[in-house]
């Protein structure tokens, strides 16, 4: 049998489990908690195989000593890599734990049972425990994967709702590595560099360190500086003001145009297509529409942070990034330290939603630890650098070109999508962490990449129809220059390809004079899909659409519409179907969010709709409000004023459901309502406004110009 | 110039050397080791920072020491020394995990203070009224609505009329 993917590259039995003496079972995995709620299911999936307790299961979580590498945790596939391969560790251990019991016991593995992990024969207590006979086995060999998993009828622990582990700490003082306290540390800001190239030409130091309010070290290699002392507010202090006291030499400008989708189209790129040829004999009528969203950013909450020091020539960090293992060869690599004399370890962050400042962090982190020998080194991203520096998701272009049948369905489709790299995560090959550039050897310019069309692509993530549509095609043109650093940001380029795809359909049911539900239900075959659609049709009253469905009524006067859309995300991950409701008085207002989903056996269902939840808000956060603009200096948007999010008086009622479906293989969930959610508030939109806006963010001047155009 | 600053942390009193300027924020997390009160923005936008300021929410993160000096501070940790810790949380804590209202949990310290705040002085707020406390502060994971929720509840429950 085929190994999932992380135990091939994490095969022995320790890597995964160790049986501690006080009688738990610690459960490693490479995949961190990053708010999706992993380090509570996880340990459903150890506990339930291994008949556990839940609380006698605790986890490590991204660490380079102890745990296994499964590279990066993104791309909604925790469960699906890092569950399946424990779900074989365990049933594979409890076969050899049973086994050494039965020799203990003199007794028949098929007489034997398990309670809380101590051994029953033929039902009665045996004075024997995992714990008394695992010394006896050496887990230091390979997992076979021949393992017996336990069906999912005989689940009691998988399929609960069972509450997080992380929340009570979080809810009470200190959780997070912006807490971690270290004798002997010492707090560091960083002076950036404006942009790949510029030189530091001249910096005040005197003038710093006069309006630094307490002491501070200024720290200078290359085009790098920080600033560094026991008293974090003269440190911050000094960041503050140094921007205002540093010349730099050839720093790249930024043409306020170029912070727009549209200035994608025509600029250098790297062209590729996939699905059927071009059919120069497509007959039917053609429809063509372009659609695109801004640039966008992760706006973590909280600004990047990490810690390092540097004692006995070992560099050990701490991070809130996404890959510790990956984390610490880049770091490694960037210091030119052998990667045995590295460690790094996971703390928990704020949501960081992709790729955002953690890993950049890191590196700063370690640039001044191992300047400053036996100090711990707790270095904090400002504000404004976070909104400045961190990688943004991409501005898309996608053109949609689709020829009607007879009947009024598409009988071909051409989605072609312009957009900058959705992944240039440090070690991929494509990308590396920011202060790299301001060393003395700056590594080479990038070469863009965008994730394969197996892992479900970058820009092009489902920009392929899920409908049954008889010839599609992508035309991908993945833009080298952007004036920006992109990189993965939740849903990749699905947001704008089913944004994009969804209305389409809208219009194209229009044209057809049919309602988009039953248009869509016309062109899947997927009965799963199906499902999800009538569920949420049946939950927001979609047959009463132009009364407004089951939407709340708040009295906002006209333009009221009720949306609907589909996708699954990357084709490969979980359905699910958005039906919004909303207002226009000049902005949105929204009222009601329906969602289902599928997501094949479920783990946590609370879980998963706190997932669905967060995905719809912050799919419509993006939908409506967000973009990072730029001109001269770099990015512009660096506060929560000039980049607005949904704020809690904009936030609707909630209705998530999931579709239980135990005998399926889980499927990801924790992206998959982001994208529909979006193209439901475009359809819903377009049915208020009896209009089509076709650019996010669908805010008050889009909505203006659309109704005096 | 560093100068001594006195006033009250949780019912005790306290008393810092630290320049004037600095805000509230760096000597609960630094001097006193109150990590619960957050920093976020330091341009009193996000919330993460909230703390009570004689009974009223105040940016930690704005706020200097000349201003706060003879005031009266709640963090999220009061919440603990009412009664609440881990093993027996404070009511609007319970809520938050009956409501499993969080996702990263970044934004919850600054949230319950305010949510404390309102409970204080209205103990039956209707959605509205929650929705308005709350207007100073952002949540990123989109776990809005069970934040809403879970203030509702804690004050059904603060009221004593259990768990709605």
């Amino acid at each position: 049998m085929t190994l999932p993917t992380s135990l091939q590259s994490n095969p022995r039995f320790d890597q995964w489990l160790k049986f501690l003496s006080d009688e738990t079972l610690r459960m490693a995995t490479g995949k961190v908690e990053i708010g999706q709620g992993i380090v509570s299911a996880l340990p459903q999936i150890a506990a339930e195989e291994l008949d556990l307790p839940l609380d006698r299961v605790i986890v490590l979580s991204g660490d380079t000593v102890s745990g296994p590498d499964e590279r990066y945790t993104a791309s909604s596939l925790s469960i699906m890599d890092s569950g399946a391969a424990i779900r074989l560790v365990c049933a594979e251990a409890r076969a050899l734990l049973l086994d050494r019991a039965a020799l203990r016991l003199n007794c028949a593995v098929a007489q034997l049972s398990v309670a809380a992990g101590r051994f029953l024969v033929d039902g009665t207590a045996a004075d024997l425990s995992y714990w008394d006979v695992a010394g006896e086995i050496d887990w230091s060999q390979s997992v076979k994967g021949d393992g017996i998993a336990k069906s999912h009828t005989e689940y009691s622990i998988v399929g609960q709702s069972v509450p997080r582990r992380d929340l009570p700490a979080k809810l009470s003082g200190g959780a997070f590595i912006y807490d971690l306290v270290h004798d002997n540390m010492l707090h560091a800001r960083v002076l950036r560099q404006p942009g790949r190239g510029a030189s530091l030409a001249g910096l005040d130091e005197a003038a710093i360190q006069r309006a630094a309010p307490g002491a501070i070290e200024i720290l200078r290699l290359d085009n790098f500086v920080a600033f560094i002392g026991l008293d974090e507010w003269a440190v911050e202090t000094a960041a503050a003001i140094a921007p205002s006291h540093a010349t730099w030499i050839g720093a790249p400008a930024i043409e306020p145009a170029q912070q727009d989708a549209a200035w994608l189209r025509g600029e250098p790129a790297i062209d590729n297509s996939y699905g059927a040829p071009e059919d120069a004999g497509a007959s039917g009528e053609l429809v063509e529409a372009v659609f695109s969203r801004p640039y966008v950013a992760h706006a973590s909450l909280a600004p990047s942070c990490a810690l390092a020091q540097y004692v006995d020539e070992h560099l050990t960090i701490w991070s809130h990034g996404q890959g510790m293992h990956l984390l610490r060869r880049n770091i490694a690599q960037v210091l030119d330290l052998p990667v045995e004399a590295v460690t790094a370890h996971h703390a928990m962050g704020a949501g960081c939603y992709g790729h955002n400042g953690a890993d950049d962090a890191a590196l700063d982190a370690a640039i001044i630890a191992v300047q400053k020998p036996g100090a711990t080194i707790r270095l904090q991203w400002r504000r404004q650098e976070e909104f400045g520096f961190e990688p943004f998701g991409p501005a898309m272009l996608v053109r949609l070109a689709v020829r009607r049948d007879r009947a009024g369905r598409p009988s071909d489709w051409t989605a072609e999508v312009w957009s900058p790299t959705h992944v240039q995560r440090p070690g991929t090959g494509s990308g590396y962490m920011l202060a790299a550039d301001a060393l003395a050897s700056p590594p080479p310019d990038l070469q863009p990449e965008d994730p394969g069309e197996e892992r479900g692509g970058g820009g092009t993530r489902n920009a392929a129809p899920y409908y049954d549509i008889p010839n599609s095609r992508i035309q991908h043109h993945l833009v080298t220059n952007p004036p920006v650093r992109t990189s993965a940001l939740r849903t990749l380029g699905a947001i704008t390809n089913v944004f994009a795809m969804e209305a389409m359909i809208d219009d194209l049911a229009a044209m057809a004079d049919e309602d988009p539900l039953a248009y869509r239900l016309s062109m899947l075959s997927d009965p799963r899909a199906r499902a999800v659609l009538e569920v949420v049709a049946e939950r927001s009253g979609w047959s009463r659409r132009d009364a407004g469905g089951q939407g709340r009524d708040l009295g906002r006067g006209s333009g009221k519409g009720l949306g609907l859309a589909f996708a699954r995300y990357k084709n490969t991950a979980a359905y699910a179907a958005v039906v919004v409701a909303l207002s226009v008085e000049r902005e949105v207002h929204l009222e009601n969010i329906w969602i289902v989903a599928d997501g094949g056996l479920v783990i946590n269902p609370d879980g998963v709709r706190n997932q669905l939840e967060g995905g719809a808000i912050q799919g419509a956060s993006w939908a409506l409000k967000e973009q990072v603009t730029m001109s001269g200096v770099g990015v512009t948007s660096l506060d929560w004023d000039s980049y607005p999010i949904l704020k809690f008086s904009e936030v609707p009622e909630i209705d998530a459901v999931v579709l239980d479906q135990p005998d399926q293989p889980s499927l990801g969930v924790g992206e998959c309502s982001v994208s529909p959610t979006a193209a439901a508030i475009g359809n819903a939109l377009a049915h208020a406004l009896d209009q089509r806006i076709y650019d996010m963010p669908l805010n008050r001047d889009r909505i203006m110009a659309a109704l005096s155009a | 110039m560093a100068e001594t600053y006195q006033f009250t942390v949780n019912g005790e009193a306290r008393s810092i050397e630290a320049d004037g300027a600095m805000p509230l924020i760096y000597a609960l997390r630094n001097e006193l080791g109150l990590t619960g009160t957050r920093y976020g923005c330091g341009l009193e936008q996000c919330g993460s920072c909230m703390v009570l300021i004689d009974g009223v929410p105040g940016y930690a993160c704005t706020q200097g020491m000349d201003a706060v000096a003879g005031r009266e501070i709640q963090t999220i940790e009061s919440l603990s020394a009412e009664g609440g810790t881990e093993a027996a949380p404070h009511p609007l804590q319970q809520a938050f995990l009956d409501e499993q209202a969080g996702q990263c949990g970044y934004c919850l310290s600054g949230i319950l203070i305010s949510a404390k705040a309102l409970l204080d002085k209205n103990p039956d707020p209707s959605r509205a009224d929650i929705v308005a406390a709350l207007e100073g502060h952002l949540c990123r994971c989109g776990a809005h609505t069970r934040i809403i929720k879970a203030i509702g509840r804690a004050a059904a429950v603060l009221r004593g009329e259990g768990a709605v």
